[in-house]
């Protein structure tokens, strides 16, 4: 048996911790450089507040509804994440983390210890609620995918419920008859529709169809895989990292990867060639990073200036040029190169920009580089040790502790990085913004 | 009486010699018997939290618990896996706000006690919700110098 732990509107839940105030008030957190809603509490949903709405919009609607308003603090969430997790530790000896706010338990061998599953499950969450005062949701199923739907029914249920353990078979198969096909784990919105067309409209459906046909329509062993799981059988080796980042399967044979993105709004418009070239400088060193973690290398480099989008004016929104590398590389120097002489050609003197961004496009395995008969990699002989050597030094000591000059030395508090006028203290974390009573 | 030999070489000779740094310390002792048996230095924290997940730190404003050893600008730990009982310094909520305050739980009757003759307790009647956010298990308090820890921007800003 697996038992997903899901806590309840995390973000929110954590402010509330140390603002007991707001306990039943409406919330919502916003994502970096205060841009979206990425957090809602009950209250705020009910206001009719949706997950992503641009905050420029509906801060009206915020206003004439006194809702309590939080930049991220994601200090603060990654500690209480830490210790809800220390907390399960406690309850199963295998627990996978899967997000920040979910981690996945694994139930085998409780039986004798925690014969009682559900007063189990509420004891997880009774538990996380009283240790961290973080709210959870917790669904228990004998596969990860049907503990996972067993979750979402949680959500549904009251307050002091929310728990759901799916042990029998017709257990397991009334929830599958209650979840909408595209609640499934792993089937996201443009497989749910190609689904519908069939006729599939809910889980059940889904399970009830032979497994030579959804091997054929889902996207081949992957989706036989979630089926199989949809039965109550585990599939050990289920990846739901599989998935790409909207939770949709990809297609057989397309997993790799088609671009490495690094790009952000400015906190303020900027308009100095200097500021733009730390800002580009900075995105192309993390967007090398993910290069090399994905053990990829880039041909094309893209850099993109935007505009203001919501200022009447005529003319894009958003510039873009894109300079062809005559080797794929994933060496953050030569990338550097390259973004600094595309920035160079796009920027315009007296024009105010309000995001930038690095684009590596024209992937391919790092190891297995095409090589180009006019041009010879010289100089590369240490590079790629280089490379490997910054990358450990900064997940051993933190992101952007060994950097590129060229990305700024005071990068930490540059002009262009986020808004988050909004942020709460870091509790838990800073000895300066300790909490206080 | 020591015997000092002098060799006379040119500076024109000596001047091209590379001469290596070593950044290691070269002790001019004997070896540290202690070297194999170095241990981390005590961590204060294994001491004070029983519960790392559950124990919060938090800095005291005010005086309403001078009385019980707690002093503004003194660090507390607070513990949310412990059960609040008759007696417990605890941190409850009050009014959504967070308060330190000692836990009265008699005949039945619930309230929250200052530590200073300045404040009055605080009743918790029968129809209110006691809420206890944790139990307060330390007090680190400053003897000397400024009250505890690093740079206090903020409490100082606080203060003013």
């Amino acid at each position: 048996m697996y038992a997903l732990i899901d806590c309840n509107n995390f973000y929110v839940s954590c402010e509330r911790v140390f603002r007991p105030a707001l306990a039943d008030q409406p919330v919502v957190v916003l994502s970096n450089n205060d841009g979206c809603l990425i957090s809602r509490s009950d209250e705020a949903k009910a206001l009719g507040l949706k997950m992503g709405e641009p905050y420029h919009l509906v801060r009206p609607t915020l206003e004439q509804h006194g809702v309590a308003v939080f930049s991220s603090n994601y200090g603060l969430y990654g500690d209480m994440s830490r210790r809800v997790m220390q907390v399960l530790t406690g309850f199963s000896a295998q627990v996978e983390v899967y997000s920040i706010d979910e981690a996945f338990l694994n139930l085998a061998g409780l039986r004798y210890t925690a014969p009682d599953v559900r007063a189990y499950a509420l004891l997880i969450r009774d538990t996380v609620q009283r240790h961290v005062g973080i709210p959870t949701c917790v669904g228990v199923a004998p596969t990860k995918t049907l503990a996972k739907l067993a979750n979402r029914l949680a959500r549904k249920q009251p307050l002091t419920e929310r728990a759901v353990v799916l042990t029998t078979a017709s257990e397991c198969a009334a929830a599958l008859s209650q979840t909408p096909i595209q609640d499934v784990w792993g089937i996201g919105r443009r497989y749910a529709a190609k689904l519908r067309e069939y006729g599939i409209e809910t889980a059940a459906d889904l399970a009830a169809q032979p497994e030579s046909w959804v091997r054929r329509q889902l996207g081949g062993i992957t989706g036989v895989r979630l089926w199989h799981e949809l039965h109550g059988h585990p599939c050990l080796d289920f990846d739901p990292h599989a998935l790409d980042e909207d939770g949709c399967l990809l297609p057989a044979g397309g997993r790799q990867r088609r671009s490495v993105v690094c790009t952000r709004s400015f906190g303020r418009p900027q308009h100095a060639a200097e500021v733009l070239q730390e800002a580009v400088a900075t995105f192309a060193c993390r967007a090398a990073e993910k290069l090399r973690q994905q053990h990829l290398a880039a041909h094309l480099v893209t850099v993109l200036l935007g505009t203001d989008r919501y200022k009447a004016r005529s003319g894009p929104a958003t510039v873009s040029t894109t300079l062809t590398l005559p080797i794929a590389t994933n060496d953050t120097g030569e990338l550097l190169k390259a973004a600094h002489s595309a920035l160079l050609r796009l920027w315009r003197p007296g024009t105010v920009y309000t995001r930038a961004g690095v684009m590596f496009c024209g992937l391919e395995a790092a190891g297995q580089v095409q090589t180009n008969l006019f041009v010879t990699a010289s100089d590369q002989r240490n590079r790629p040790q280089l490379m490997a050597a910054v990358d450990t030094l900064n997940q051993r000591f933190g992101r952007g502790r060994v950097s590129y000059a060229a990305a700024g030395v005071a990068s930490r508090s540059a002009v262009w990085k986020g808004r988050s006028a909004m942020r709460s203290s870091l509790y838990t974390t800073s000895w300066e913004e300790l909490w206080q009573i | 009486m020591s015997n000092a030999i002098l060799y006379c070489i040119p500076a024109h000779q000596l001047l091209p010699a590379e001469l290596p740094l070593y950044a290691c310390p070269i002790p001019a002792g004997f070896p540290s018997p202690a070297d194999d048996q170095l241990d981390a230095p005590l961590d204060l924290t294994q001491h004070l939290f029983r519960n790392p997940a559950s124990t919060f730190l938090a800095r005291i404003v005010g005086d309403s618990m001078t009385g019980a050893g707690i002093h503004p600008g003194d660090l507390i730990a607070v513990d949310r896996a412990l059960t609040a009982c008759d007696g417990s310094i605890v941190v409850a909520v009050v009014e959504g706000e967070h308060t330190v305050k000692r836990l009265r739980l008699r005949n039945g009757r619930a309230w929250l006690e200052a530590e200073n003759d300045r404040y009055d307790s605080l009743e918790l009647l029968a129809d209110a919700r006691l809420e206890v956010w944790g139990v307060v298990t330390h007090v680190i308090h400053a003897l000397e110098g400024r009250p505890a820890a690093t740079p206090l921007r903020q409490w100082h800003r606080k203060q003013a």
